[in-house]
């Protein structure tokens, strides 16, 4: 049986038809076309898929779509801002922190969900805070580096912050 | 990946939600944070019929301190817990465990009340509230009733909760010495499951004289254990380097890990007897005058 349920999606309302069973991540990619969230493994090890949904981040292949019904959500295409790359895309980008970057809008998301309660972390908290996605390029060092570049450029009240 | 098709049911009190459950029973599952919910619905381990969120109903998410206990809300996502001041001041074993919980993405949605429905025997929060002695307030149609965290483990995946009822708080008495509790977890990666691990919370005198102690086990059976013939072995005594062999060696006796892809039944018990040394050296450590404070 099929419901509507209103979401906000990078500060646009939607309002979709789904079925219980449909997963956050399908509505985002097959229904709305926001591909920038990626399908890895589907059953929450790789974390490619995350969002930030009420203000956290969460892997979008284990949240229902019918639970987010009335709630707001961000995806990779939310954060960069009229053309300009936010901080942390463009530290990735100057950190070379994306090999293949299949991984990447998953990291993404996962450091700028860590970054809103952590302004100040220390290498070893970003690690933490990236545990739970993988890069299978293995390419861990330039994106702890990235993160603590866009960590620094952040705190610093440039754009975005 | 979908899984079997079910109605999604959205009940706005725990009385609804204790309804639905009488009505529909073994043919449903609560969803609470659904961090193990969701994947096993999704390899069609897990097929309700019915889907009962609990996440429209107020009230469910808290951490407060009453009576010499905290009291913790059923739907308290494990985020909150790590952020707790309540938690940090009058149980930091509880920090230390839900920092090796799962991961970040996980522990914001995850909830410590669908954790311990769910009874996974290599579960971090098992251990915790088996060494610290909680009590789990359940809701039925019959009303609420509370049972200790030892008789709530009854088989891996399985408690002793009645089809229809419901999780409702996890009450946990404050230790009285907060700072001598520790959790030590041996996994194959970050975030994974346990191969076996080990919650200590002790008490001692002036003479280090071990007044209280608990301890927790997991992965050291089909369900999570609580180590009483060790407790009570090392109650009364100093804990000297050799009762702790004793202690190591009896745990060993008692575990009854399951051979699984995490390890066989000789590795686990062999490895469960070294995190168990290590857990207890560093409470000890902690507790000596020269070093307590550091970590």
């Amino acid at each position: 049986m099929l419901r509507e349920i209103n979401v906000k999606v990078n500060g646009k309302d939607y309002q979709v038809k789904v079925e219980p069973r449909t997963l956050l991540i399908h509505v985002l990619r097959d229904t709305l076309g926001l591909t920038g969230a990626h399908i890895g493994c589907v059953v929450g090890k790789c974390g490619a898929c995350t969002v930030l949904w009420q203000g956290r981040q969460v892997k979008s292949c284990m949240v229902f779509a019918a639970q987010t019904a009335g709630t707001e959500i961000v995806t990779i295409e939310g954060l960069a801002e009229d053309g300009h790359l936010h901080p942390l895309q463009q530290a990735f980008w100057d950190t070379d922190a994306a090999e293949c970057g299949y991984c990447t809008p998953g990291m993404i998301m996962a450091a700028y969900g860590f970054l809103l309660r952590n302004p100040h972390p220390s290498e070893n908290e970003i690690k933490h805070a990236i545990a739970g996605n993988l890069c299978r390029c293995t390419g861990y060092r330039n994106i702890v580096e990235a993160i603590k570049k866009a960590a620094i450029e952040l705190q610093g009240g440039k754009s975005h912050g | 990946m979908y899984p079997v098709a079910f109605d999604y049911l959205e009940p706005r009190t725990l009385q609804e939600a204790v309804e639905l459950l009488e009505k529909w029973g073994e043919n449903a599952s609560i969803l609470a944070g659904g961090q193990s919910l969701i994947p096993l619905m999704k390899l069609r381990i897990a097929r309700p019929r019915y889907l009962i969120d609990l996440n429209r109903i107020p009230g469910l998410s808290y951490i407060r301190e009453q009576d010499g206990c905290v009291h913790i809300g059923a739907l308290t996502r494990h985020v909150e817990i790590e952020e707790s001041s309540v938690v940090r001041e009058k149980i930091p074993i509880m920090q230390e465990a839900v920092r090796v919980l799962a991961d970040g993405q996980v522990r914001n949605l995850g909830t410590i009340g669908g954790a311990i429905a769910q009874a996974d025997p290599a579960g971090d929060w098992g251990p915790v509230i088996l060494a610290l002695n909680a009590r789990i307030k359940c809701l039925g149609p019959k009303g609420g009733r509370e049972m200790e965290a030892m008789d709530f483990f009854t088989f891996a995946y399985t408690t002793a909760l009645q089809p229809d009822e419901v999780v409702t708080e996890i009450a946990i008495p404050a230790p009285s010495a907060p700072r001598l509790g520790t959790y030590v977890k041996l996994e194959r990666v970050s975030g994974d499951f346990a191969i076996v691990s080990v919650a200590v919370q002790i008490d001692r005198d002036k003479d280090g004289i071990c007044r209280d102690i608990g301890i927790g086990l997991g992965g050291a059976d089909d369900r999570p254990i609580k180590a009483v013939p060790v407790e009570a072995l090392l109650r009364g005594q100093k804990l000297s380097p050799k009762a702790i062999d004793i202690a190591a060696r009896r745990i060993e006796e008692i575990a009854s890990p399951i051979s699984d892809l995490r390890g066989s039944q000789e590795y686990k018990k062999e490895v469960l007897k070294v995190i168990f040394r290590r857990a207890l050296e560093r409470v000890i450590e902690r507790a000596s005058p020269t070093t307590g404070g550091s970590r």
